[in-house]
């Protein structure tokens, strides 16, 4: 089975190199700030270490006050998941930093987001509209859209 | 002599053409013969399929998955149901279990029969293979329609098992279709798998590393043919996959031949896997009473299982109402594109075109 680790665990072992990146931990997940994601995945995905080398899956959900960006990671050598999250501040204009650099899967996983929610991803290499065609108004994801 | 002025040339492959198996455009950069850059245009079947199921309750839901990737609705569903489940702590009684692990397994076959009959096309085999394997695919769906009256569309499963039991003349055209399957594999791969030109076309071709597919997320078969043994069945077992033997098939070098292969010989483990389902089902009831309205605690699940083309994933999020807060789904078709641009750049149209009926892709999915 794959074993769930769960946000305490990573923010544990991962506090020693990133002292202040972490925001809040519980059961279920980790929440980084917007402006670390970037250095904490790094650190998730060293083979030397935690080996999250499979990024499964992220996601966004609009929760009217904030966004939340959520990534799965999956390890296939420890057989382990787990879940990071990030909130963002604001409904003008969401940034997060991209981990397309990372792991080449958040290529267009990130582009859907920005397409269909709206949140930008700073260091993107082609952060275009994917699903809908440019110059489409507004993301229909969001929760405030009107169809 | 002065030399010829050459410039590279961009053309539109789709997105109307056969080879593209749906709606997808690709927009491509010659250099000669040889392709130096491609962009991938996606959306063309784009429904909104994601801010749809906002607005369904969770039975509706059902409907929607089967929609999108049409090939294997059987799958969809059952992603879809288990992600319920695991929102509402809801028990599936183990007869349910069974019959949705016999029916997903007949729908990987029915995919996989899909891939290698378009595939055979785009290498120019026109028609006659994909005949051969649409010819057992028919049978499967007429299996599908005893289960629930439908072919493509099924929508056969519900929160809490499924949706009828399966009829009599069920189980006696199973064993039928059990005991012929691998025959007719046999006679399939005797046409295929030693054909000197598909070799000469396939192998070698549209090369993934292992590092390069774990990096850029691809999963299921085409993950297994670079040669990484990971299959969520056997990694993370759901239903009563840890009850039953199979092997993973892995390909060596993660061309498009070993896609092809893995392929065909996941079709064998499945007629494993179903022969161990039927042989330990035992009677009992199908589907745990649910309320018409399913309103599953505030929190969120991610569940995915192994479909035909990859993990097939589902997130969502509830707020405690009648219909999710949020619900996303994580399309294997559409990830398994992304390494799309490295695997192609470098080699020939008619590379191009198999190299893509390799990945198989659903369009459906791919736009949701």
């Amino acid at each position: 089975m794959t074993k769930i680790i769960s946000g305490d665990e990573i923010s544990k072992s991962i506090e020693s190199t990133l002292a202040n990146a972490v925001v809040a931990s519980d059961e279920t997940a980790m929440w980084v700030s917007p402006k670390n994601i970037h250095e904490v995945c790094n650190t998730l995905k060293n083979p030397d270490g935690l080996d999250y080398s499979f990024l499964t899956a992220i996601s966004a959900v609009d929760y009217i006050e904030y966004f939340e960006i959520v990534y799965h990671l999956t390890s296939l050598r420890n057989n382990c998941s787990c879940i990071i999250k990030v909130k963002t501040s604001g409904r003008e204009n969401p940034e997060v930093q991209s981990v397309s650099d990372i792991w080449q899967a958040a290529d267009l996983q990130e582009r859907e987001i920005w397409d269909l929610m709206g949140i930008k991803f700073g260091g993107h290499p082609n952060l275009k509209r994917i699903l809908l065609w440019e110059g489409f108004d507004g993301h229909p994801l969001r929760k405030d859209f009107i169809g | 002599m002065a030399t010829i002025r050459t410039e590279p040339v961009t053309i539109n492959l789709g997105p109307q053409h056969p080879s593209t198996h749906g709606v997808f455009r690709l927009r491509v950069t010659f250099d000669g013969e040889k392709i130096v850059d491609l962009e991938p245009v996606f959306g063309y079947l784009h429904r909104g399929t994601e801010k749809l199921a906002e607005s369904r309750n969770y039975v509706q839901i059902v409907t929607l998955t089967d929609r999108m990737d049409y090939v294997a609705s059987m799958s969809n569903n059952l992603a879809y149901v288990r992600t319920v489940e695991k929102l509402s702590d809801i028990k599936v009684p183990e007869r349910a279990q069974y019959i949705r692990v016999i029916s997903v397994e007949l729908q990987r076959i029915a995919s996989h029969l899909m891939a290698t009959g378009f595939l055979l096309n785009d290498l120019g085999a026109l028609a006659t293979p994909l005949v051969y394997c649409f010819r057992e695919r028919e049978r499967i769906l007429d299996l599908f329609e005893m289960l629930c009256g439908a072919r493509i569309t099924l929508s056969y499963m519900r929160p809490g098992g499924v949706f009828q039991d399966a009829p009599e003349e069920f189980w006696g055209s199973l064993n039928t279709l059990i005991s012929d399957f691998p025959s007719y594999l046999d006679e399939l791969e005797s046409l295929i798998t030693t054909n000197e030109i598909v070799l000469a076309r396939t192998i070698g071709v549209g090369l993934l590393s292992d590092a390069q597919a774990i990096d850029s997320g691809v999963t299921g078969p085409m993950l297994r043919a670079s040669s990484v043994k990971w299959d969520l069945r056997k990694a993370n077992p759901y239903e009563i996959y840890d009850r039953v033997n199979f092997d993973v098939p892995i390909g060596s070098s993660g061309d498009t031949y070993d896609r092809y292969y893995v392929r065909l010989q996941e079709m064998r483990e499945s007629i494993k896997i179903i022969s161990q389902c039927i042989e330990q089902i035992e009677p009992g009831p199908v589907r745990t009473e649910t309320p018409f309205f399913i309103r599953p605690p505030i929190g969120e699940a991610y569940s995915s299982v192994e479909g035909p083309k990859g993990e097939l994933g589902f997130y969502m999020v509830s707020d405690g109402g009648i219909s999710p807060y949020r619900f996303k789904v994580r399309a294997p078709s559409f990830i398994n594109l992304t390494p799309l641009r490295d695997m192609i750049t470098g080699w020939k149209m008619g590379d191009l075109i198999i190299i893509l009926g390799s990945i198989d892709i659903v369009l459906g999915e791919v736009d949701r």
